[in-house]
Order: structure tokens, then C-alpha cells, then sequence
């Protein structure tokens, strides 16, 4: 649909940009997530009913909040009629103080980093932080989350509900978490939102590498984030390693739709902006001197965005870079990708013998089959390298990365396939 | 609002009774509950006899059918509880992360049901 009406791309881009605020607001004054996505939905129709004829507002998110205050009213009302709980009436009280009081844009205060804490608080189960996370926070609908993680839309719908339901009956509080549980909690929202950016990027199943707006959303969540906690290094970690990745999105796909390697990626291609944007990000965060696993990624991908060519690559800072971050994040993934470093840095033999100790945790994952065939071809062990790529290609799920390892495959094969 | 802060142990790793460790273990336990006392939160709590002197009761087709045991067979059983008044989900994880048994066993925390 093209939107022609003024009011009507009004309303489309404050749902977009407010849509978190203003939800966050009135789960602040309502303690209810579903009536305030309710009251907020009613005042989203009301205002396409309303700024057509009459004209746009002067500040739409306060006549928003106004709007879906007084649907709160009138529901809490109408329910009083079955049963008046003392918790609602308070509610009511204080939604009726407040109605004679004019909102501006600077007089309500965001709420949002207590919505952020909630919704990706570790009780709930993760996928359901994820899809609460995006339709509370980034205003995006039901079926737009259900068609970005390719679930059915009542599997999602389902998930919310009883996310939703599990907040009010164990009674997750609506807040900052204390210190002495901050760090978990902070984990577990920059966790979230990196899984969200993730599942943009790589895309774990279905046929196309990137979906967009995955990561864009993602990138959006993690700049709120870095605004509203400026004193947590790792906020802006994240965000520097989410836009240091995403200045490649364009550049790791071909013409065709292929996957493309670093190694092969046209760095012309890059987004400059984005490694500007990361860099500066990344140079903030580190300058708090407390350093921790986003900001080491960040660091490593920002060796990569300053290397001019893959042959620059300063291999011996990204070593350190992966030790370092085993030393926080003791996990074989890590030490697979600093085996995988280690092999530009001292050769693909040097690579190998790494590999060697990570047989037995790694051999259910489709990456370290990938880098150990590279590396045997390297070395020139064409029928292992050959047996490594099926291995690969058996534990992926993707179809552009199979479709890489396939041509890799017969590469090393000696049967042709495309460069 | 009320949560029970159910105590799964496994038998075998929690320090057998006579030893040092044991004497620790349940000197914590009583400062635990001192502390919660102390601070109001403190509705019930109990340590229950082992598993092997349990009985499951089911009713079928009204007839009482009475087992020896429990009715699952799993490693952490259920060793006690606490009813705790706390303010929030927050606050009730801040506690179960206290009791002693959570460094051996798990915390279950659940709700109580209000009925309106």
C-alpha cells in the first residue's frame, strides 16, 4: 500500500518510533502488559480516525499516551462493574489524578530500560524474551515476528500469551534490577538482543543468508540500550560488534545470492558508515577500561573493517584478541575461530594441530567441519578436505551456506563449479 | 505475595550427617531462616524425612490405591520447603539463591495462587 495520506505516514512512523515508549509508559502506570497493549492499539485507531480530518497534533506521542490513558480509564471502569480489586482501583485513582495533567513530550519520563529488564528477565524461557522483546519494545506485530523466525503465527501469538501470563502470575517486577543482580540481568538483555541480530544475520534455517530487518531492529534495541546505560561498557560492545558485522551484510552475498568469505568479500563493498559508526562505539566502550566478551568481538571484527585487503589482515592482534576472550568465555567455539586465526597467522599445519583437541566437543557443529576442510585443503589433503566438506554440509541448515560448502566441495574435488 | 521455595537435593551429594560439613551445612540453614525471619519474609518452612519414607495415594474408580515411595524416580527430590512473603519475582530468586541447598541441588520457586 502507498501511503498518501500525511497523517496516515505520521501515524505509520510514530507506531514505529514510539510504539516502545509509549508502551513502556503505560505498562509503567497500568502493571498490566495486555491491557496496555490494548489501550495502545485502541489509540492508534482512534488516531487514524482522528489526524486525517482533524490534523496531526502538535506532539503525537503525548496525544497518543492521553488517548490510550483515557481507554484505560474507561476499561478499568467498565470492569469495576464485575469485580473491584483494590490493585486496579489504586490504578484508576492515579489514572484519573493525572488526566487533568497536561503530558509533553518532556514530561513523561522513558520507561524503557524497566521494559527491557522485564521482558528479557531469565525466568521467562529465551525464545519467549526474544519475541516479547520485539513486540513490546520494537513495536513489531505478531505476524512480522512470526514471519522473520519462520514459526506459525499462533505458535508466536501462544508464546506471548503465556510469557505475558507468567509475568503477572510469579509477579516479575517492573524494574531496574538491583545491584547485586544486575549483571545477570544485563547479560541476559544483551544476550537477547544479540540473538535477535543473530537470527537476522545468519539466518539458522530457510533459504535466503540475511533477514534485514532483524538486524536492523536489533541494532535499534542496542542503541536505546547504549543510550539509556551509557556507564556499561559491553551496551555499547554490543552495538559496535552489531554494526561492525552488519557493514558486510551486502558484501558476503554475490550476484546469485552466494555466500562469500571474507577472504572473497569486495571490500569496496562495506559500509563505511557502519564501521565508522562501530568503531566509534567500540572506541567509547573501551575507553571505560572494563573490558568483556562484546568488546573483544568487537575489536576482532574491527582488525578485519581496517585491513584494506584480506592479505593485510593483522592476524597476530586477532590471536590475541581470541585469547583474551577465551580467557572471560572458555568455550571450543572461541578456540575454534582462534584456531581458525591462528592458521592465517602460522599456517593451515599450525591450524590443524589446534583443531586436534576440539574433535570431540565440535564434531556436532557445522562450522569447525567447514574451517578443518579449508585448512586440509590448504595443506593440500584433497580426499580429508573432501570428507570434511560432506561432514559440513550434512550439519547445515541454511541453504546459501550449503549451496557455499557444495562448491567448496567440488573445488577441492576437481570438478569444476564456480569460482 | 507468597512463594514456596521448593528444595530438590540429591541425597548422595549433600554432606551426610555427623560430619563437619554437615554441622556448617545446617548452621546456614539456621542463619538462613533466622534471616528471613528477621526480615518478615518468613511465612512456613520445613525439612521433610527423606524420600525412602514416602507414600504415594492415588484414587482410582474410588478405590484408594496406596505405593510405597515417590511417584517419580529422579535424582533431586524434594528435601523441604520455604513459604516466603516477598515482593516480587526478584526478590524471591535473591532468597532461594541463599538456601544452602541451592549450591547442591535446585530451587523450584512457584507462586502461591490468589483466588480472586
Amino acid at each position: 500500500m502507498v501511503i498518501v495520506d500525511p497523517a496516515q505516514a505520521v501515524i505509520a512512523q510514530t507506531v514505529k518510533h514510539e510504539w516502545g515508549r509509549l508502551y513502556a509508559s503505560l505498562v509503567k502506570y497500568l502493571n498490566d502488559f495486555d491491557l496496555a497493549e490494548e489501550v495502545l492499539q485502541e489509540a492508534l485507531v482512534a488516531a487514524l480516525e482522528h489526524w486525517p480530518g482533524e490534523g496531526v497534533p502538535a506532539s503525537p506521542r503525548a496525544w497518543l499516551l492521553q488517548t490510550a490513558r483515557r481507554k484505560a480509564i474507561d476499561r478499568i471502569r467498565r470492569r469495576r462493574n464485575f469485580a473491584a480489586k483494590a490493585a486496579e482501583l489504586e490504578v484508576l485513582l492515579e489514572l484519573e489524578r493525572q488526566e487533568g495533567e497536561m503530558t509533553t513530550d518532556d514530561t513523561f519520563p522513558d520507561e524503557r530500560l524497566k521494559l527491557v529488564f522485564t521482558c528479557c528477565h531469565p525466568a521467562l524461557g529465551e525464545q519467549a524474551r526474544v519475541a516479547l522483546t520485539l513486540r513490546t519494545l520494537g513495536g513489531l506485530t505478531t505476524t512480522e515476528i512470526a514471519r522473520a523466525f519462520l514459526l506459525p503465527e499462533t505458535t508466536l501469538a501462544q508464546r506471548l500469551v503465556r510469557a505475558k501470563r507468567k509475568i503477572k502470575a510469579a509477579n516479575i517486577p517492573y524494574k531496574v534490577p538491583d545491584p547485586d543482580q544486575w549483571q545477570e540481568r544485563l547479560s541476559s538483555v544483551l544476550a537477547v538482543i544479540y540473538l535477535i541480530f543473530n537470527e537476522g544475520y545468519t539466518a539458522t534455517q530457510g533459504g535466503s543468508l540475511t533477514r534485514e530487518e532483524l538486524c536492523g531492529e536489533a541494532i535499534r534495541l542496542g542503541q536505546l540500550l547504549t543510550r539509556l546505560l551509557q556507564g556499561e561498557p559491553e551496551a555499547a560492545g554490543l552495538l559496535a560488534l552489531m554494526l561492525l558485522h552488519d557493514s558486510r551484510r551486502e558484501a558476503r552475498v554475490d550476484g546469485h545470492g552466494g555466500y562469500l568469505t571474507l577472504e572473497q568479500q569486495d571490500r569496496d563493498r562495506w559500509d563505511r558508515g557502519r564501521i565508522r559508526a562501530g568503531i566509534t562505539y567500540l572506541d567509547t566502550a573501551l575507553s571505560l577500561r572494563r573490558p568483556g566478551p562484546y568488546q573483544i568481538q568487537a575489536a576482532i571484527s574491527a582488525v578485519h573493517a581496517r585491513a584494506a585487503a584480506f592479505a593485510d589482515t593483522d592476524w597476530h592482534e586477532i590471536t590475541l584478541l581470541y585469547d583474551k576472550l577465551y580467557e572471560l568465555q572458555p568455550s571450543p567455539v572461541i578456540k575454534l575461530n582462534a584456531a581458525v586465526a591462528h592458521s592465517f597467522h602460522r599456517g593451515a599445519a599450525a591450524g590443524l594441530r589446534a583443531l586436534e583437541q576440539l574433535q570431540t566437543e565440535l564434531h556436532r557443529y557445522q562450522p569447525y567441519h567447514a574451517a578443518r576442510a579449508d585448512m586440509l585443503k590448504r595443506v593440500g589433503a584433497t580426499e580429508a578436505a573432501i570428507e570434511a566438506y560432506k561432514s559440513a554440509i550434512q550439519l547445515s541448515s541454511n541453504q546459501v551456506e550449503r549451496d557455499y560448502l557444495e562448491r567448496q566441495l567440488r573445488k577441492a574435488a576437481g570438478r569444476g563449479g564456480q569460482s | 505475595m507468597q512463594y514456596m521455595l521448593l528444595i530438590y537435593t540429591d541425597d548422595t551429594t549433600e554432606p551426610a550427617p555427623g560430619t563437619a560439613e554437615f554441622g556448617t551445612y545446617m548452621q546456614r540453614y539456621m542463619e538462613f531462616t533466622q534471616e528471613v525471619k528477621d526480615k518478615g519474609l518468613f511465612v512456613a518452612g520445613d525439612a521433610l524425612e527423606k524420600v525412602n519414607t514416602a507414600t504415594t495415594v492415588r484414587v482410582r474408580k474410588n478405590e484408594v490405591d496406596t505405593t510405597d515411595g515417590p511417584f517419580a524416580e529422579t535424582k533431586e527430590v524434594l528435601g523441604g520447603y520455604y513459604l516466603l512473603d516477598c515482593k516480587d519475582l526478584d526478590q524471591a530468586i535473591e532468597y532461594a539463591a541463599k538456601i544452602p541447598a541451592a549450591e547442591l541441588g535446585s530451587i523450584e520457586i512457584r507462586p502461591v495462587m490468589v483466588f480472586d
